[in-house]
């Protein structure tokens, strides 16, 4: 499924967050969010979910404007992972992944065979199969944030939306959740903080600042010493390594002139 | 928590309601034979069936009287507003995210006892009927307060809980000025042993008006179970999950209100059922509402008829407020459940 925004605007009372943004995602496609903090990422990201109405502008996903769709619609095709979501209840695993079919049952509807099946597929793609009976209080960090995704994956979306879902966790996670949302058979937009993550697992990468499109394109195209620098106030070296076409970006500790 | 399977969760729920019906009926039993004036158990359900046309067993007509119109009555009363109460404290406790919402966590208790201090004090009215309908008014006065001053319950759940903080603070020094200003000694001890609770006075009439509430309250409340268990990680969860977040938030805060404020202005501000209940009931079917809220229901009814024979045989010739025996037989059992429950670090 497709992804269409265009010329979306958003603030809160008269500041400005999310500026005149227009971009487009193909079928399939990994689009990474990149913005220094307070760039309007997650605004973006939540504009784009349909989780917020945008002051001007419109999303189309599949051809359809969002603003037209019912939520219950909405979320069988789109699904949202927060970052670090937390509760006190005391859930279990499988109660979680099973709110991933809320949209999918009427008020009064059993469960289903068709419900149990995605639960169950949806935790085994994540590797957690086997602990859909533990209690979601004692999941680490990764664990948890694996869940959230299975709890995604069985909303049974096309089109999955997730705000830095590598946040605290180790590098060997952060490898494997990205690596599992590329390989999903779904379009995807990903807000990340991590550069190089970004350019590893995105096809594509938007780069936010001050709430506007700096730059779009692959990550060879937009990951440059100049833009980092001008964005991101680092000083940074891109090197390509020999067997990918993915840059990498090694960052000096020194103080970065001035942007300009 | 509830087993893996839903088959087999929703057989132990229905065997749990079950039981608690039983336990229910009994307890009501003992409510209406239990009292001043003791009566076989053999002579309340005689009575009863005499009641409803099945038997025709000769009573003395004062038992009769006493079962039929005055305590079975009573009773009924109780388990209705245990359930109310339970139902509330549940609800509240998930569309607010916080383990201590309770049904008067609105500022429903606090303006309805502006409202009976009205009618007692201030003599607006006239008779009980104006009292309850007094405090009827007075809570949802409270309620509106709430749902200006936190947009509507636009804003999020703490926004919501200082609220309703806010306002009962304003109604209830609004209702010691108006004591302390205008009330004598014996006015003042009427108010407060009315705020307590109590279900003396209650009759079929009160009965047929809380069922009709309790029913539809819970009716909608199972219909929008499904959308309170989404708001488990927050607001934007809920609404990412398809839930439409304001409108069933607005719906069901005033389902509660509504509730409680009918609760509130035929037996009092009883306190501890809706806070606790939720809480024994989580820890036997698990957190999900399609099977809490029954289960609420339940434990509710049967807490709250226990807690007033007990308000009953306390003291002698006294009767206890209810709002004191629910949380003095409530404080031991809540203990248990909360050493066992314990995280098992």
């Amino acid at each position: 499924m497709s992804i269409v925004a265009e010329n979306l605007t958003w603030g809160v009372k008269r500041r400005m967050i999310v500026q005149d943004v227009s971009l487009s995602v193909a079928p399939g496609e990994t689009l990474g969010l990149i913005g220094p903090n307070g760039s309007g990422k997650s605004s973006l990201l939540r504009l784009l979910a349909g989780l917020r109405r945008p002051a001007s502008g419109r999303v189309e996903i599949n051809g359809q404007n969002i603003a037209q769709v019912s939520r219950k619609a909405l979320s069988r095709q789109v699904a949202f992972v927060q970052q670090s979501a937390a509760t006190d209840t005391n859930v279990t695993v499988a109660d979680v992944v099973r709110l991933g079919r809320t949209p999918h049952r009427s008020a009064l509807a059993g469960w289903s065979e068709a419900d149990e099946a995605a639960v169950t597929q949806a935790l085994g793609r994540v590797e957690m199969a086997s602990r859909r009976k533990q209690a979601w209080q004692t999941l680490s960090g990764g664990e948890r944030q694996r869940v959230h995704i299975a709890r995604a994956l069985a909303q049974a979306p096309q089109v999955m939306f997730l705000d830095e879902p590598t946040n605290h966790l180790d590098i060997h996670h952060q490898i494997e959740i990205l690596r599992m949302v590329r390989e999903l058979d779904l379009t995807s937009v990903i807000a990340l903080h991590d550069l190089n993550l970004a350019a590893m697992f995105c096809d594509r990468i938007v780069v936010l600042e001050g709430g506007a499109v700096r730059a779009c394109g692959t990550p060879g195209a937009v990951l440059t010493p100049e833009l980092l620098r001008q964005v991101f106030r680092v000083t940074a070296h891109v090197s390509w390594s020999p067997d990918s076409d993915r840059p990498h970006i090694r960052f000096s500790g020194e103080k970065a002139q001035a942007p300009g | 928590m509830s087993s893996d399977t839903s088959g087999d969760g929703a057989a132990r729920l229905v065997l749990f309601l079950g039981l608690s019906l039983v336990t229910l009926i009994l307890a009501v039993a003992a409510a209406t034979a239990i009292g001043d004036y003791n009566i076989a158990l053999r002579t309340v359900f005689l009575s009863v069936t005499n009641e409803l046309g099945l038997t025709g067993a000769e009573i003395a007509p004062i038992e009769q009287s006493v079962i039929w119109n005055l305590r079975l009555s009573r009773a009924l009363v109780a388990a209705l507003a245990g359930a109310g109460l339970a139902i509330c404290g549940a609800i509240l406790q998930a569309l607010l995210r916080n383990a201590l919402a309770e049904p008067f966590v609105l500022g429903v208790s606090a303006g309805a006892s502006t409202g009976a201090v009205c009618v007692i004090v201030l003599g607006i009215g006239a008779g009980s009927l104006s009292l309850s309908l007094g405090a009827f008014a007075g809570a949802f006065a409270a309620f509106a307060l709430v749902a200006l001053l936190s947009n509507g319950a636009t804003s999020g759940p703490n926004h919501t809980i200082l609220a309703g903080v806010a306002a009962s603070q304003l109604f209830n020094a609004l209702t010691s000025y108006i004591v302390t200003t205008s009330g004598n000694a014996q006015q003042a001890r009427d108010v407060m042993f009315w705020l307590l609770g109590s279900f003396g006075g209650v009759r079929w009439p009160d009965f047929q008006l809380l069922l009709g509430v309790v029913l539809v309250s819970l009716a909608i409340c199972i219909l929008m179970a499904r959308s309170l268990d989404a708001f488990t990680f927050g607001d934007e969860d809920a609404a990412a999950l398809g839930v439409p977040v304001v409108r069933i938030r607005l719906v069901l805060f005033g389902v509660t209100a509504l509730l409680t404020a009918t609760i509130v202005s035929m037996v009092g501000a009883i306190g501890f059922v809706g806070l606790v209940v939720p809480h024994a009931a989580r820890y036997v079917v698990g957190p999900m509402h399609m099977r809490l809220l029954p289960a609420c229901a339940m434990v509710g009814a049967v807490f709250m008829v226990i807690a007033d024979i007990a308000s009953r045989m306390i003291a002698t010739q006294q009767t206890v407020p209810i709002g004191v025996v629910t949380a003095l037989v409530g404080v031991p059992f809540f203990a248990i459940i909360l050493y066992r429950a314990r995280p098992q670090a």
